[in-house]
């Protein structure tokens, strides 16, 4: 299919103690063309960049580049062959200015003398070139993300690399900026550059790539075309089938379980994070919060589990306010928590499964006898929670640590959902999971709202908002900019919200 | 104008080691051994002077000063100690080395015989204006130097390739990394750079204000300029007036003996002036992002 190509990867084997990362895989890339590398997490779609790239070396296999092998021996090598890497996480100096960023490490200068003047056109020559919107005068920390990954992807060209490649480059943009990323590629490629885009949003990859490989245990599955479906790729990338939409039952809300009222967050400085938020959730019902991460959700949800104090509000829990602002309080009133960073706050990685299990349970009687644990009980109750969560775990006492992902994200709602919460509040649930633990925590929250409780879901994923929520808020500087019902909004309306672009008038309502 | 001219010479200590501060915090390690740095310039100063003239005496310094960097550098940079640490480390090394050494080599553990200095500057006409005399006559090249200094800081670190990556360094390594820039090398240089000018610092005291070298003098005029460094936000030219600052308390605090106020308040005028700005700016204050914290490269 690739008529020439430009990258040549053949039976790439790459073994980390335990685990063959990569094993003999072999993908092909024409020039002027959007590759996907599509897989799961631990597929190792990431390894094998990093092989390109030169940050590792393949134990087996063979790198052709424009058809000539290559031992790459690290970036600087890489991006002399014209390789480049747009990284997941920016690479940026914040102070600096969006010229400086770029030139940075090969800056015009005589002497040692640096030339802004120079340094300023170039910069606004690649972006008029490549059709980017980008002031060359800019701080970077004043720009959006979807700016910022514009400046990666300059710097990489401003370096003279024809192979781009791209580690997940749409997971931190809402929907315009994608639209605008994949405008940008296709000039990309319409300029004779090739492109490596690695994701897991089939979506995405569907929309934007020429062909798509497919990894899986660190193997090639297969190499489709642009037309598959999103069905096919997603048994390919699983290796079953996979039920792509949810079964959602008919809503059926019940009486308010969690409100938020005028509820105003503040940082150590006295700055406001979170600006009169009012909010309520009814039992049998997902509230969902979409925004950019940065906007207050964070802080929003420590406010309602009682993590943080409260500048202005309250917080009411089955239609009381909650007297003591405390974690202990919430908890004892039924409000369950998943927090958005499972290993800090989620979990206590090198504490046992058991242990993990009855955190915050602790002081239930069931679990005492005087001041000592009683362990059979504790571990009956183990038992049964790991096996009703299907958390995979060789025995109750493997530290937490040693679990996947996933299994630890199973874990954490085995506990939160034990003891029948009244309110489950979920901040990025299904962040940074597989495809089935996805599927199985997206379960979960319909399930506790098939039982009636109160589920307050924030995420930063839209299609995982607007399937499961009966209603959406989207937060934006602190605010709920704009309430939606469930079919109610499209994605790129979101969007906009996300962004500020748009404001319903909610100041005011009370 | 005596106040004028008072004041200017006591900044100059303080400009100097807090440009060398400039430095080393741009680039992301604290050095709160600077003075050590300039207890040593002071010793080497004095020491360099006796034997070979000033000039000499501002050299061996630099060069004391270099060395004692060095090892700040070594120990954060290469090795990854906590800067705070180290920098105590120094300080405390400073005061025995330089005791060690005045036994050893002046005979006395607190003092230096007198040594000469330079021959002082005066600017031609102004010199002849009764008023303008102080500030216009007996001008030690230092001052000159220092003044200098300060131009050629700013200069340096914002129109040089050298200025931009060393920035750059100092506010995410990571990124500089990923660039293809030795974080290492540029880390050594902004802490060298500290040396050198803690070092001059401390030559400045024996050889232009104290004629002799004497155990203490610095008087914590390092930690003084680390506050100058804040209160100057970073920059050389923030760091020049946050220095005047100082000095001028520094100044008035030798005047005002006269007065009725326990002669022990009016020396700790300065100290307590750092104190008052600082707890006033920090809030403002915007530090390199990444200065204090080591840089561990990744391993591919």
């Amino acid at each position: 299919m690739a008529a020439e190509p430009v990258i040549q990867l053949r039976d790439i084997t790459k073994r980390f103690p335990g685990v063959v990362a990569n094993d003999g895989v072999t993908v092909e890339v024409g020039r002027g063309e959007i590759h996907a590398v599509v897989g799961e997490n631990g597929a190792g779609k990431s390894t094998l960049m990093k092989i390109l790239y030169g940050l590792y070396r393949p134990d087996a296999g063979e790198i052709l580049i424009r058809g000539r092998p290559v031992a790459l021996d690290g970036p600087r090598h890489a991006l002399h062959l014209g390789i480049g890497m747009v990284h997941q996480h920016f690479m940026l100096v914040p102070g600096f200015t969006v010229t400086e960023n770029i030139i940075l490490g090969s800056e015009p200068a005589s002497h040692g003398r640096l030339d802004r003047a120079r340094a300023r056109a170039v910069v606004a020559r690649l972006c008029q070139q490549f059709g980017f919107r980008l002031d060359p005068d800019a701080q970077v920390q004043t720009l959006s993300v979807g700016e910022q990954q514009r400046i990666e992807i300059l710097k990489v060209l401003y370096r003279g690399a024809e192979i781009l490649i791209l580690d997940e480059p749409t997971a931190v943009l809402v929907p315009q900026e994608v639209e605008e990323l994949f405008t940008n590629l296709r000039r990309l490629r319409a300029d004779g550059k090739t492109i490596l885009f690695i994701s897991h949003k089939l979506d995405e990859v569907l929309a934007i790539a020429d062909r798509i490989t497919v990894l899986r245990r660190g193997r090639v599955v297969g190499t489709v075309a642009a037309g598959a479906t999103k069905a096919a790729l997603a048994e390919m990338m699983v290796g079953r089938p996979v039920l792509l939409a949810l079964e959602r039952s008919p809503a059926a809300p019940g009486e308010l379980m969690l409100e938020a009222q005028d509820l105003t967050v503040a940082d150590g400085d006295g700055r406001a994070l979170v600006r009169g938020v009012s909010l309520a959730v009814r039992g049998g019902e997902i509230y969902a919060i979409a925004g950019v991460e940065g906007n207050g959700q964070s802080e929003l949800v420590e406010a309602l589990v009682g993590l943080r104090p409260l500048a202005g509000g309250r917080v009411l829990v089955g239609g009381a306010p909650v007297a003591r602002h405390t974690v202990r309080e919430a908890r004892s009133r039924g409000v369950a928590h998943v927090p958005e960073d499972r290993h800090r706050r989620g979990l206590v990685l090198p504490m046992a499964v058991w242990e993990n299990l009855i955190l915050g349970h602790h002081r239930r009687r069931s679990f005492l006898r005087g001041p000592f644990l009683r362990m059979p009980a504790i571990l009956e109750f183990g038992r049964q929670r790991v096996a009703e969560f299907d958390v995979r775990v060789p025995a109750l006492r493997t530290p937490a640590l040693a679990l996947s992902g996933g299994n630890q994200q199973k874990l954490v709602l085995a506990r939160e959902l034990a003891f029948q919460p009244r309110v489950l509040i979920a901040a990025q649930p299904t962040r940074g999971l597989d495809i089935g633990a996805t599927e199985f925590v997206r379960r979960q929250l319909l399930a506790a709202r098939a039982e009636g409780r109160a589920v307050l879901l924030v995420s930063a994923d839209l299609d995982e908002v607007l399937t499961l929520a009966d209603r959406i808020g989207v937060m934006y500087n602190g605010r709920i900019a704009a309430e939606f019902a469930h079919g109610e909004a499209t994605p790129a309306e979101l969007g906009l919200y996300m962004v500020g672009t748009e404001r319903k008038g909610r100041e005011g309502a009370p | 104008m005596e106040l004028v001219a008072s004041a200017i010479r006591l900044t100059v200590p303080i400009l100097l080691a807090s440009l060398g501060a400039v430095f080393s915090e741009r680039g992301g390690v604290v050095n709160i051994g600077l003075e050590g740095i300039m207890i040593v310039g002071t010793f080497f100063g004095a020491l360099g002077a006796l034997k070979y003239g000033p000039a000499a005496g501002v050299a061996m310094a630099a060069a004391a000063g270099l060395a004692l960097a060095l090892l700040h550098a070594v120990v954060t940079i290469t090795f990854h100690v906590d800067q705070i640490i180290s920098g105590v480390a120094l300080n405390m090394l400073a005061g025995g080395l330089t005791r060690f050494l005045s036994i050893l080599l002046f005979g006395m553990a607190t003092q230096s015989p007198g040594v000469p200095g330079f021959a002082p500057l005066s600017v031609p006409l102004l010199r002849d204006v009764p008023f303008l005399r102080p500030v216009a006559s007996g001008i030690s090249p230092l001052v000159v130097l220092a003044a200098l200094a300060v131009v050629a800081a700013h200069l340096i670190l914002t129109r040089t390739v050298f200025g931009l990556r060393l920035r750059a360094v100092g506010e995410n390594p990571h990124a500089a990394d990923t660039l293809g820039l030795n974080v290492y090398v540029l880390r050594y240089s902004g802490v060298l750079l500290s040396g050198v000018f803690a070092g001059v610092a401390g030559s400045y005291l024996a050889i232009e204000q104290g004629r002799h070298y004497f155990e203490g003098m610095t008087q914590g005029r390092g930690f003084i300029a680390l506050a100058a460094l804040i209160f100057g936000n970073w920059w050389p030219v923030g760091a020049a007036a946050a220095s005047a600052l100082f000095g001028f308390f520094d100044a008035l605090s030798l005047r005002v003996v006269v007065t009725g106020v326990p002669y022990q308040f009016i020396t700790a005028l300065p100290y307590a002036v750092s104190i008052l700005v600082l707890a006033g700016v920090v809030r403002r204050a915007r530090p390199p992002a990444a200065a204090g914290r080591p840089y561990v490269k990744e391993e591919g």
